[in-house]
């Protein structure tokens, strides 16, 4: 194993002998080091516009008035506090939905799975593909079965947040099996060895211990089902809404729906207030990145 | 070999102890964390039932060839039009434009932060840059339209500028949306090469450019390909960069100036306009969403395999 083992500091000697060939090496070696570090800075160039271009554009709007109104087709008195209950009631949705059933397949297929097993190596398989299906085609499965089609619920805020909770779900799953895996498994061996069933050394050792993936990876499902918009639209969540959500059957609109609301209106005023109620977005969803982040750095464990 | 410890299997011989009594709690909870896994299956099947069975329909009354040669798409007028390839070459012009940008820029990124920035740059870029995946679409549609579509209006050098929806814009801010993908995981790729592999070439006197493109690179090819597969997967199936910013006349030609309209954005727009459940433009939905899904799925597919590949090779 030893020869696979980092060993920068032999690496670092080696380099220094290429300083030896010719110029055409090093300005070769140069304008590609040159390259590579401009293809980072272009992505980050290209952030910092979006967030400024923005924030000047949706200044004059970002203020408590924004928070508090309500939509209306006048584009100065437009709000967005319908959108931001209608958000919080999807996040909630999908909290109680996604997150309780994605730990409980990643406990599985972690602990319990054989994986040996077709069926298991099937679910393995069936996950991953989930997780790189479209957003759209997930708004196909609310309409077919959820807001028409089968169950004929329209786009209210149960099936909004369904549909949301089916898109984060192999997310969830993949992110808590990731945390669940970097427990080393001395720990459960450990606990089965005193007497404990597999069940009370998963959900008393390893699960606590990796509680702090789990949370990075259901804050980061949960941003992204905050962000999303399409499958939304295909719902028909697309409506003039100027009241919070009463219940799970209740109409509703969220961020990225009247975000896209405004940005299609012709007016001027309209996409000065889509900027500002973007600032909020771009607020709630980089806030949650950076808890994320945050989180895996200061809770992250070497065994 | 720390690696060999960390393997679950080694505690299965320990099971003998757990059998001192039957404990059927412990089965049940097992059952529900199996009926959580197998809740996946249900989704999936769901997806495919979802788009088959209205497909099915809308092609007894559309012909596939009909649908899938046809030069005019027109499902919502009176004198209905079904041929999807307007559509397809939308999709087409727009993941070629935002493959343009986000695999080579992808793929030099991964260079960099696999070869040549120091531990700490990277531990600050890596995560800004992953920032980039976490903006929501609906945000990147509205600096195509607002930001990037007048930029290139008001600089463009050949002739006729481009139109307020133009796929070209679209495109561009679609790649940069992936680059962080594509970057990601090209880099687990570099990174599961050894060391030594390095280390040799660089004995040999190889420069760090040389070391890159014919040792890293190579040897993490399979992992490099399956981020470009994936990355093409994810801008095909984008909607609303392109429903904001490329307009919606579904329009068979392949100028990136003109305004398109993709499978996602039709998908989306006919989501807008309210059709009788069950008539023909709501079963053009899921037409539509059933030729978008398969050539997702297969395109993900290959990706996982190329994963597992080289996962297998190095670990």
């Amino acid at each position: 194993m030893s020869t696979s083992t980092p060993q920068t500091s032999e690496t670092a000697v080696a380099i220094s002998l290429t300083s030896r060939r010719g110029w055409w090496h090093r300005a070769r070696d140069g304008a590609f080091r040159g390259a590579v570090t401009g293809s980072v800075i272009v992505g980050l160039v290209v952030l910092v516009a979006l967030i400024l271009q923005s924030l000047i554009k949706g200044w004059p709007r970002l203020n408590l008035d924004l928070l508090t109104r309500f939509p209306s087709s006048f584009p100065d008195l437009a709000g967005i506090q319908s959108a931001i209950f209608g958000t919080l009631w999807m996040v909630g949705i999908v909290l109680v939905t996604a997150l309780p059933i994605g730990v409980g397949a990643a406990i599985y297929m972690e602990e319990f799975a054989d994986t040996e097993a077709w069926y298991n190596r099937f679910i393995d398989v069936i996950i991953q593909n989930l997780a790189a299906v479209p957003s759209i085609v997930y708004g196909i499965l609310g309409l077919a079965f959820l807001s028409r089609g089968l169950l004929d619920l329209g786009p209210v805020v149960v099936t909004a947040g369904l549909t949301l909770s089916f898109l984060v779900l192999p997310v969830v799953i993949i992110a808590s099996r990731e945390a669940i895996r970097a427990v080393p498994s001395s720990i459960l061996d450990g606990a089965l060895a005193l007497g404990a069933t597999r069940w009370q050394g998963v959900s008393r050792q390893v699960l606590p211990a990796s509680i702090p993936g789990i949370a990075t990876g259901s804050i980061l499902a949960v941003s992204r089902a905050i962000g999303e918009a399409a499958p939304l639209l295909l719902l028909g969540a697309l409506q003039f809404i100027t009241f919070n959500p009463t219940g799970l059957n209740s109409s509703f609109t969220a961020l990225p729906i009247q975000i896209f609301n405004w940005i299609s209106r012709p007016q001027e005023g309209f996409h000065v207030a889509a900027a500002a109620a973007i600032i909020v977005l771009l607020c709630i969803t980089l806030l949650m990145n950076a808890v994320a982040i945050w989180l895996r750095n200061r809770f992250q464990q070497t065994w | 070999m720390a690696v060999a410890t960390t393997q679950r299997p080694a505690s299965r011989p320990l099971e003998g102890l757990e059998a001192g009594h039957r404990r059927y709690g412990e089965k049940v909870i097992v059952g529900i964390l199996f009926a959580c896994a197998a809740f996946s299956i249900v989704v999936t099947v769901g997806i495919v039932f979802a788009l088959v069975v209205p497909s099915v329909d809308f092609f007894r009354a559309i012909s596939p060839v009909e649908f899938f040669t046809g030069t005019e798409w027109a499902p919502l007028f009176k004198n209905s039009k079904f041929g999807v390839l307007p559509l397809l070459s939308g999709t087409i012009v727009v993941t070629l434009i935002a493959a343009a940008i986000c695999l080579p820029l992808g793929l030099a990124a991964a260079i960099y932060l696999s070869e040549y920035a120091a531990r700490r740059t990277r531990s600050f870029v890596k995560p800004i840059l992953e920032i980039l995946a976490g903006i929501p679409t609906v945000v990147y549609g509205f600096f195509a339209l607002t930001f990037i579509t007048p930029l290139l209006r008001e600089n463009w050098p050949f002739g006729t500028p481009p139109g307020v929806f133009n796929a070209l814009s679209a495109g561009l801010v679609m790649g940069i949306m992936i680059l962080p993908t594509v970057a990601s995981i090209s880099e687990d790729a570099m990174f599961a090469v050894p060391q030594s592999l390095r280390a040799g070439a660089a004995a040999l006197g190889a420069t760090k450019y040389e070391i890159s493109t014919r040792v890293v690179v190579p040897a993490g090819l399979s992992g490099i390909i399956a981020a470009f597969v994936l990355g093409i997967s994810r801008a095909i199936g984008e909607t609303m960069i392109v429903l904001i910013a490329a307009g919606g006349t579904p329009t068979l030609t392949f100028n990136p100036a003109e305004a398109m309209q993709t499978m996602t954005a039709f998908i989306g727009a006919a989501g807008l306009g309210d059709q009788a459940t069950g008539s023909i433009g709501y079963k053009t939905i899921f037409a539509v969403g059933l030729t978008l899904f398969v050539m997702t799925l297969v395109m993900n597919i290959i990706s996982i395999r190329l994963v597992r590949k080289y996962r297998e090779v190095y670990d």
